[in-house]
């Protein structure tokens, strides 16, 4: 039976027209471009402002350097885990370059380079994954919410604050940032929704690394892009070539711009490739081929960003040298920080989980000062 | 009770301009069992905010709200309705004060009418207390008087911690001599509170369950017992001096909750009463709770909510002789 066969279903009941509301028609504009944006290599890259993007040049290398520090230190075993950026440095930086001091950063746990970039000091953003503390830091201190591990629960937070910060008043515009398996979870869907309805000033930033762990995009979603899934929210969703930092760069500061200015939320997939296993933990041979890394290393966000700016004359020898030297003593002074020994008090177990410890806690706490005072007899 | 909590929230949202109300329905009609009636009206939808239907999205918007200085107030329509929120309830929301050593507390009031006993379909009368008082870092209170629903619902609000508020819908309805326009100070949270003074036996229950057995508790004159009714009020912190004291007085004890009896509050009470009123005890701790079923069906409920009978039936088996 065809639905024109079904009772009910003649010509007149079809002609009729629902009297309520309508579908919106001005989506068009929402719809994003089929090609990643990229300004490095195009004529795009004629309006590069210098300064900013010597900038860029001297924290992408650095931040490339802080990936292998962090890496050599899981090795060495004072880190308990790193989820590596190298290859997503551009993503990272940008993120963080855009962001005004009373902006807020929503990282999710590989994001520790955005927090670094965004000036956090290196050994605070690795106090989870060294499993001193879980977050390190005062996340108002630095408007840096803490390192979430469970993905994309961290978007409504984003979303919550800037909604609470437009309703007093306040200029603030919160970026949210997810990886492409992160887009699948209930909490991004919901994030996005609640945004969009409340024209919230929020950016969402997906890193499409090209895996969840092992799982490739086209087992993740069958969307044609990420950034199509904006559409469906009432939200312009924008692709960018997330190795070039340039165009980076521009996308989040205008999608910034928008929110500040009140036009609400925008979804931004960058799509970028993870050089690296997912954690020490990972065995990425077993899920991709040599050729793909290959080719993903020919189009290195460093290398990119290097050639155009050598080619313009914006950077010479001597500021690539600058960059490194200084990416160096970054890299010193986070061994140093990460040698040292913390120094955590048991008795912290138990004095954070209320605001007033309950009597249960005390005993439980009394409990584990005898055991400790009892060692320290032995 | 309906009354009193949402002169609860009025009164704490003209204090205090950081508290909001936030929800599904909870604007222009009120919410479902009318609880923030008129508050949208009065507050206007900034401060009383109908949100798209979404648990987690609720719950979790209302976390980035308290991290920059707000006092969201929840709504999850009905106990089964808050499960999609969990992962945010029990990742962030009772972690976050823990995660940042006491940098970011969080001070969100999480709503949620939960328990039988009004003819609901299915999903919409699981006492889901236990999924919760499981949680560190959660309080959990539970009025069983009007004058509670007011006094807790100010104090959970006034929490600097996320505080879970279960509301028994079956006493909504609940009349009592209660003067809103001056409400009477209720000791605040983590404080059980003596109904009713015994000398045979402590009957220990909260919420849902404290009429039922207040009500066995004068059926069980006839039978010659004194009953001593204990209401809990909070689950978390959990009052045991109090409760201790009654045992140790009265030398028996039954725990009485609808939630489903294995792995329940019941047991943990039961467990804390043995361990520190063991020499005191004339007979085992006993419980009543629901059965280990999934909430049944209205036709059946009455067969699974701990009533009076049931009640007697335990009490007597208090009378102990091996």
């Amino acid at each position: 039976m065809t639905v024109q066969e079904l009772p009910g279903a003649g010509a007149s009941h079809r002609s009729t027209t629902p009297p309520a509301w309508r579908p919106r028609t001005d989506a068009a504009p929402l719809l994003p471009d089929p090609e990643p944006y990229r300004v490095l290599g195009t004529e795009a890259a004629d309006r590069l402002d210098p300064e900013l993007m010597r900038r860029c040049y001297a924290e992408l290398v650095r931040g490339r350097r802080y990936n292998a520090q962090a890496t050599a230190l899981t090795k060495q075993g004072r880190l308990a885990v790193y989820p590596s950026t190298v290859g997503q440095e551009a993503c990272e930086i940008a993120a963080a370059m855009v962001l005004e001091d009373q902006d807020w950063l929503f990282p999710s746990y590989r994001d520790t380079l955005a927090a670094v970039a965004r000036g956090l000091d290196p050994v605070q953003a690795l106090t989870l994954l060294r499993g001193d503390w879980h977050t390190g830091y005062d996340p108002r201190e630095h408007r840096i919410a803490p390192l979430s591990t469970p993905l994309a629960t961290q978007l409504p937070h984003a979303v919550g604050l800037a909604h609470a910060a437009r309703l007093r008043g306040d200029d603030v515009v919160a970026l949210a940032m997810v990886g492409d398996g992160g887009t699948s979870e209930g909490d991004f869907h919901e994030a996005l929704n609640f945004a969009a309805v409340w024209q919230a000033p929020v950016v969402f930033l997906v890193q499409n690394n090209g895996f969840a762990i092992s799982v490739p995009l086209a087992k993740q979603t069958a969307a044609p892009t990420l950034a199509h899934k904006a559409v469906g929210y009432g939200m312009p969703g924008r692709l960018v070539d997330g190795n070039d930092i340039a165009a980076m760069h521009e996308v989040l500061t205008e999608a910034v711009r928008r929110a500040r200015a009140g036009g609400g939320p925008t979804l931004i997939e960058a799509v970028t490739y993870r050089m690296e296993a997912h954690t020490n933990a990972d065995d990425a041979t077993r899920y991709r081929g040599d050729a793909e890394v290959e080719a993903w290393k020919a189009h290195d966000p460093i290398d990119l960003l290097e050639r155009e700016l050598t080619a313009r004359g914006i950077i010479d020898e001597a500021a690539v040298k600058a960059a490194r030297d200084d990416a160096e003593v970054m890299a010193a002074a986070l061994r140093e920080g990460m040698n040292a020994d913390p120094v955590v008090d048991p008795m912290d177990l138990f004095a954070h989980v209320y605001a007033e410890q309950t009597d249960r806690l005390r005993e439980q706490a009394a409990m584990l000062r005898a055991e400790l005072e009892a060692e320290d007899q032995a | 009770m309906a009354q009193a909590l949402t002169r609860a929230m009025r009164d704490a949202m003209a204090e205090d301009p950081t508290v909001h109300v936030m929800g599904e329905d909870v604007g222009t009609l009120g919410g479902v069992f009318r609880i923030t009636d008129g508050l949208a009206k009065e507050f206007g939808e900034e401060r009383c905010t109908d949100t798209p239907l979404a648990e987690a999205g609720i719950l979790g918007a209302a976390v980035g709200m308290a991290m920059y200085g707000l006092r969201p107030v929840v709504e999850m329509q009905f106990d089964a309705f808050a499960y999609p929120a969990f992962e945010q309830l029990i990742s962030h929301v009772a972690k976050m004060r823990n995660r940042t050593r006491g940098a970011m507390p969080l001070p969100i009031t999480i709503r949620v009418p939960y328990g039988g006993g009004i003819g609901g379909v299915e999903h919409h009368c699981d006492s889901s207390e236990a999924y919760y008082v499981a949680t560190p870092g959660l309080t959990v209170v539970t009025p069983a008087t009007v004058e509670d629903a007011y006094g807790l619902l100010r104090a959970s609000i006034a929490s600097d911690d996320p505080v879970v508020f279960l509301e028994p819908k079956r006493l909504y309805w609940s009349k009592a001599d209660w003067r809103p326009e001056a409400p009477a100070a209720v000791p605040g949270i983590g404080k059980a509170l003596v109904r009713r003074t015994g000398t045979s036996a402590t009957l220990i229950t909260y919420g849902p369950s404290l009429p039922v057995c207040l009500e066995a508790a004068e059926a069980a004159r006839e039978e010659g017992w004194d009953l001593e009714v204990v209401d809990l009020r909070s689950l978390v912190p959990f009052d045991e001096d109090t409760v201790v004291e009654s045992v140790r007085r009265t030398g028996r004890a039954v725990v009485v909750h609808e939630a489903n009896g294995f792995g329940g509050p019941g047991a943990e009470i039961a467990a804390r009463i043995t361990e520190r009123c063991f020499h005191h005890l004339e007979a085992p701790v006993l419980r009543v709770t629901g059965f280990d079923i999934p909430y049944p069906p209205p036709m059946l409920e009455k067969h699974h909510l701990p009533g009076v009978d049931r009640i007697l039936d335990t009490v007597a088996r208090l009378q102990w002789e091996n």
